[in-house]
């Protein structure tokens, strides 16, 4: 199916930020591929350029935030003859509807892709209780 | 520039009732120099995946941003002053009963020919992909490079 798709350019998409940020510099919405399972929601993220210590998961009540920087240092040595993109922050926030066992959160960076995993609470086992009649 | 003369003049030939123009065009222009200290030349050539390219003394330095690509499926090559990215992004099959609710990440095939400012050494291009991003540095052709010239 993907074989014969060619990809196409797409510009990444630069984020007005929520809060002015204290640091200059773009701030820009990565890419995620989210799907659910019975046991756990999964998250793909896009975050090219970004070390593992610069990467920030952040997950408080139901908000899930998503933050991993590209030191601007980190580009070529030399002076920019020509530029087609542009590096800076990757940020982006979800709420989540299920509730999630917070120590169970697996996450992994792998060729600039955070695959997140968030495994569901599983849920208490209905008992029964039986009635007597009398 | 050009929304200055669009704008500009005619809210002082007919006065107030071209005022919110006028503030308009204000803030148009305080969002144009917010936008100042970023590189202008985002020229973009529309092809899959963008580069930037830097120049020192001695080489040009191409990176490319390819998330998720593998250095087995990525193929570079070079000639006297181009460089060729081809390559395909594969996106693994998730498990069956996998619900998405989202599908933002895209798979498939790119190619891209990128032109160089000066002639190249090709015997001399090393490359690297590292987080997601592709650095290849390419030396300069001996005559492409500066020489210092001492005055006698």
């Amino acid at each position: 199916m993907s074989e014969s798709k060619e990809l196409k350019a797409i510009e990444k998409q630069a984020l007005a930020s929520p809060a002015e940020q204290t640091k200059p510099g773009p701030v820009f919405t990565p890419n995620v591929d989210i799907f659910e399972t019975e046991k756990a929601i999964t998250l793909l993220v896009d975050m090219p350029g970004v070390k593992a210590n610069e990467l920030n998961v952040d997950l408080r009540d139901d908000t899930l935030t998503l933050t991993g920087d590209v030191l601007p240092k980190a580009g070529t040595p030399g002076e920019k003859v020509y530029v087609e993109y542009e590096t800076g922050r990757y940020y982006r926030q979800f709420s989540l509807s299920e509730v999630i066992a917070q120590e169970k959160i697996d996450a992994k960076l792998s060729d600039g892709v955070l695959r997140l995993t968030l495994p569901k609470v599983e849920k208490a086992t209905p008992r029964r209780i039986a009635v007597q009649a009398g | 520039m050009i929304y200055r003369t669009l704008f500009g003049a005619p809210s002082r030939r007919f006065g107030s009732s071209f005022a919110d123009l006028e503030g308009m065009r204000r803030q148009m222009e305080r969002l144009f120099e917010s936008y100042g200290d970023r590189p202008l030349s985002r020229a973009g050539a529309g092809v899959f995946p963008a580069v930037n390219i830097t120049e020192d003394a001695d080489a040009y330095h191409v990176s490319a941003e390819l998330p998720g690509v593998n250095s087995a499926d990525l193929d570079l090559s070079v000639t006297a002053n181009q460089l060729t990215v081809a390559g395909e992004r594969k996106i693994s099959e998730e498990v069956a009963d996998a619900r998405y609710h989202r599908r933002e990440r895209e798979a498939g095939r790119f190619s891209r020919a990128v032109a160089l400012p000066g002639d190249i050494d090709p015997d001399h291009v090393k490359a690297s992909l590292v987080e997601g991003v592709l650095t290849v540095t390419i030396a300069k052709a001996e005559r492409a490079k500066p020489r210092q010239i001492s005055i006698q």
